[in-house]
Formats: structure tokens, sequence, C-alpha cells
């Protein structure tokens, strides 16, 4: 994970579900995550993997990622190429799962981002500058628990590292 | 001197703890279904994981797909099935039920303890006084790895439901009363804890049908104390003694909402929000495609029995087809042996093996392009059942039977 990252914003609405992420039709199917990622979003925006360039965002109002515990959506949407979600505020079990599959979640106001708005994210200062606007947004800190596994990549990878829970 | 969440959080964590504190906890009992096993076996490996630390506290089970429509999900399934046979866990195979309805069946979460599931429903047996939560697979994989999860202690907010509910007024429509009211973001990494005479007078069943539906307010659990009734349900189950936690009289709430539930009829939660909730007057006579009784939140006995009274020696209507799926296979024989399942089938209804496939569109009861679907199942969301063309309306059993029979959403109080 790149602390500093640049990209395009795409935004979506309000209480975004799992469902929508990722529909049921397709999760249960495979777990090839970069299979799976050309249905991100189909039954709200379809095709919308093709307008994502490595590195984007996706951008959300409140309750971002509410519904369902399937860790397939944070994996699609790593797989489809975004690299961080931002929302004014998350759905509790997506959260977790972002934290633990390594893919960084950015808790800011995200009234002032626009569709193609180009965004600096700087996970160190906790700050989002949107580029086209010139402003900068504060993030709301992560918990320290969760820094820590999403330092290290992910809590696969915490567990690798220290063969069980060190937080 | 805390909330149920803080005191079986604290009783785990070995030391006194308050909401916004990150503990460490032990887990006393762990589930996952067939559309997050597969993650977990992958994240398991992933991790190094070389044995689950206790199979015992472990089960899998295979509700979701039911039987395998395709050879994708086959291939899953069988590496489910490996997976359990290697590490000694406990797997439910098809048509033994829905994860949501065997766990409490078989005595194994019990009040006090703290049980996760790799499905957001897993706030289920908040009903039976555990700490209950859904948790995604990598969680899920860890704590079979280590016995253990991370959680943050959550604030609480205590629902106080007062008053007697009317004839043909059920858990159901107290659930989705209590979604429309709190919203979709409510409670939002919080608890739920449930009080109040409608609460004490319901049965086990139908509590669970509330805490099944705390999550779509976003809350982490939905918990309710253990009483007699909560006892004399586990007493048939198992024999294994439990410590009933609950919360003490100094206890901090976030919120506490009090409210007399007696005047209030038939909730309808409509498209595409489980929070979208309305009085069922306000869509009566909308004309009905299909109609689905079953899930973990509403395809236990109770329900299939309610169904089957109002459907009972009338037919299901000419334009419209009923899906009934219960939820487990204790459930289906017991329905067998008292024949409200003939009762259903000679009025139309199209039964399903114990699963729950057409709740989450993976296989079983697509609706077809502009169709209108009533489903007794936790989620309306669009493209829920396998086509975005389709509209979704969540209601109770009982309005669920008798709108079949009238081909459109209809009041059974009518008919109770």
């Amino acid at each position: 994970m790149n602390p500093k990252m640049d990209g395009k914003a795409h935004v979506f609405g309000n209480n975004i579900n799992t469902d929508y992420i990722i529909s049921g039709k397709y999760k249960f199917k495979s777990t090839d995550m970069k299979d799976l990622s050309t249905h991100l979003m189909e039954d709200i925006r379809p095709n919308f993997y093709k307008e994502i360039e490595q590195g984007d965002f996706i951008v959300g109002g409140s309750n971002f990622g509410m519904g369902s515990s399937r860790e397939q959506a944070p994996l699609v949407i790593q797989a489809a190429g975004i690299s961080a979600v931002l929302a004014s505020s998350f759905a509790r079990i997506f959260f977790r799962n972002c934290i633990n599959v390594g893919l960084p979640v950015i808790e800011c106001d995200t009234s002032q981002i626009s569709e193609g708005d180009e965004l600096h994210v700087d996970l160190e200062r906790g700050v989002v500058k949107n580029k086209t606007k010139g402003i900068e947004i504060k993030a709301v800190p992560l918990p320290p628990v969760m820094v820590k596994i999403l330092n290290d990549g992910g809590l696969a990878e915490h567990f690798q590292k220290y063969g069980g829970f060190n937080l | 001197m805390g909330t149920i969440a803080e005191e079986i959080l604290s009783n785990h964590a070995g030391k006194k703890v308050k909401a916004g504190e990150i503990v460490v906890a032990p887990v006393d009992y762990m589930m996952s279904q067939d559309g997050t096993t597969p993650l977990t076996i992958k994240a398991f490996q992933d991790m190094g994981g070389k044995k689950v630390l206790d199979p015992s506290k472990y089960a899998i089970v295979i509700d979701h797909n039911v039987p395998s429509p395709i050879e994708g999900v086959s291939n899953l399934h069988k590496g489910m099935r490996d997976f359990a046979t290697a590490h000694g866990v406990k797997l439910y195979d098809i048509g033994e039920g829905v994860c949501h309805t065997l766990l409490p069946e078989s005595g194994k979460v019990l009040p006090g303890m703290i049980v996760i599931g790799a499905d957001s429903h897993t706030t289920t047996y908040g009903a039976l006084n555990v700490f209950s939560s859904g948790v995604g697979s990598t969680d899920m994989a860890a704590a079979l790895i280590s016995g253990k999860m991370w959680f943050k202690v959550p604030q609480t907010i205590k629902l106080v439901y007062n008053g007697k509910l009317q004839k043909g007024v059920y858990a159901k429509d107290v659930a989705l009363h209590m979604v429309g009211t709190l919203t979709a973001n409510g409670a939002t990494y919080k608890a739920l804890e449930l009080y109040g005479d409608v609460i004490d007078d319901m049965s086990v069943e139908g509590r669970m049908t509330i805490s099944n539906l705390a999550v779509e307010t976003g809350a982490k659990a939905g918990l309710m104390s253990c009483d007699e009734r909560t006892k004399k349900y586990l007493a048939d189950k198992t024999s294994a003694k439990f410590n009933p936690v609950y919360a003490t009289m100094d206890a901090q709430y976030e919120r506490v909402i009090v409210e007399d539930l007696s005047k209030m009829g038939p909730q309808i939660a409509c498209p595409p929000d489980v929070d979208n909730v309305a009085p069922i007057e306000k869509v009566e006579g909308m004309q009905l495609d299909q109609v689905y009784i079953g899930t973990c939140t509403n395809g236990r006995y109770e329900d299939l029995e309610i169904a089957a009274k109002i459907l009972d020696g009338k037919q299901v209507h000419k334009h419209t087809r009923l899906i009934v799926a219960p939820s487990s296979k204790m459930i289906y024989l017991k329905a067998l042996e008292s024949g409200i399942i003939a009762k259903m089938v000679k009025a139309g209804a199209a039964m399903l093996a114990p699963s729950c496939g057409p709740c989450v569109g993976t296989c079983n009861g697509v609706p077809s392009d502009g169709e209108k679907v009533l489903s007794t199942a936790n989620r309306n969301f669009k493209g829920r059942m396998g086509n975005t063309k389709a509209e979704i309306y969540l209601s109770s059993p009982a309005v669920a039977a008798y709108s079949a029979i009238k081909g459109c959403i209809a009041d059974p109080r009518e008919v109770l």
C-alpha cells in the first residue's frame, strides 16, 4: 500500500450496499476477483469497470458498504484497480473487511468531491486534496489497531508476521 | 456496570471494558456459509493456517446455493466439504437448513457467549442473549487459527417496545418498524438492546426475527435478556450450562427509545431499501407476481404455521406464484408431520429444500423483468433476488400468505 495516492474520483451516493458492489448472483460462483471485478457496481452503473484507471478512487456518501458481510466487496474493488474508498461514513463489516484485506478506507466529508475530480490522498497526514477544486479535506483518523493492520498490509500479512494478533 | 454488550465483552476480555475500548477476546462459536467459506479457506491458507484451533467451535453451512445450480458453485462446495473433512469441523450440507436457524437449533450458541459468523445476519442469536455479529472471511480465518477476534466495544441504543400487538401483527412487523424508525444507518457501529412487553410476550423464534433485522440498522448486535422463554427454548436443545448476562441498573445508553406498539398494523419495506418502511395501507392492492416465504428471517415453524393457516383450503391467485422454503430440516419434518406443508402445497405453493437462495438471487425463484415480489426475507435492494428490473417488498409471513391468495398486497387482519 502506497501512503500517497493520486487518481480520479468516481462518485456514488448514500447507502451503497455490498449487493451493488458485487451482486450475489456472481459472487458465489468464483473466487477469481479479477473475473468478478468486471461486475463491480453493475446493478447501479453497468460497465463501471471500464471507466476505472489504475489508482482511481471510489467516493461514497454515508453508510458506504452496508449489508452483507461478503469480503468479495473490498476484494473486487481492489481487483478493479481502485486504490482507496472515500466516504462520509462506512458500514461496520465492510469497513473492517477493507482494513483486513489492505484496502485503505478514508472517512471524510465527501460532499466537496464531484465525479471526475482529480484527488491526491495522503494517508499519513490524513488529508485528501481535491486538485480539481483546489481544496483540502481532513480525514477522520483510523483507530490505532486498524492503522497497524493496514500498515502490515492486511490481517493475513499481520498474522504471517506475528503468528497471531499483536495489536 | 454496563450494557449487555459491555458485560459480555468484559467477561471474555477478563477485565472491565466500556464502550469505545478495543479488546481482543476469545470467541465461543463460529460459522461461515457457502458465500463466505471459500474466501475463509483462502484467507486461512494465506495466513499460514495449519489447523483450526478448536474444530468443535466451528460449523460450515451450505445454504445459499441448494442444491448447486452450476459447476462453479459445485467446485466451491466441494472445497468446503474437503476442508471440513480435513479439519474435523461440522458441515451442514444441502438440505440441512439455513445457518441462522441451524445454530440456535443445535444448542451450540448460548446466553452470554460471543459468536461470530461470516454472514451479516449473525445478529440473529442476540435474541438468545448472545453477543453475535457478522464478520468477513479474513476475520473468520483469524478466529479459526487463533480462537480470538478484536472488537471495538460498542455503544448501545436501548429500545423498549411496550403494549400488546394487534392480531395479525407479528415480530416481522416490529422488526420492520425498528429498521424504518432507526434507518439503515441509525445504529452503525452500535449494539441494540431490546425490552418491553412486546418482546416479553413474543416467542423466541419471533425474537430471532427482530435480532436478525438488527443489522439492517447498521447494528453490530441486537441483544435481548435471557428469560424463562429463552431457558425453555434451550432446554429442548442442550443440557450444557450457560451464564446469561444482563445489563446492570446503571448501564449507560447512547439513547433510549420507548414506544407503545399497540396501535401498529402490518408493515411493509418498499424497494429499494429495508428502511423504506410503510404501513400496509400505503401499498395495499399492489399486484404481485411472486411471493416468497422463508429465509433466516422468517422460515421457522411458527412462520410456516401462520402461512398455512391462512392458505388452508384456499388457492394462490392465478397470476401469482408462491415459493416456500422451510429454514431447517427439523422444521420441514415437523411441518410435514403436522400437515401444514400439505395445506400449503394444496394451495399452490412450490416447496424448496431448506435453504435461502432466492433471497440473494443465487438460485431458484429469480423474478423476470418488471415483476413485483413480496418476500419474508431481509433485503429488498435493487437486484437482490437476481434481477435488477424486478421490485422487492418485504413483509411478515401472514401478509405474504394472504397476499399470495389475493394476488396483491393484502392485509391479513381481514381474515385472522
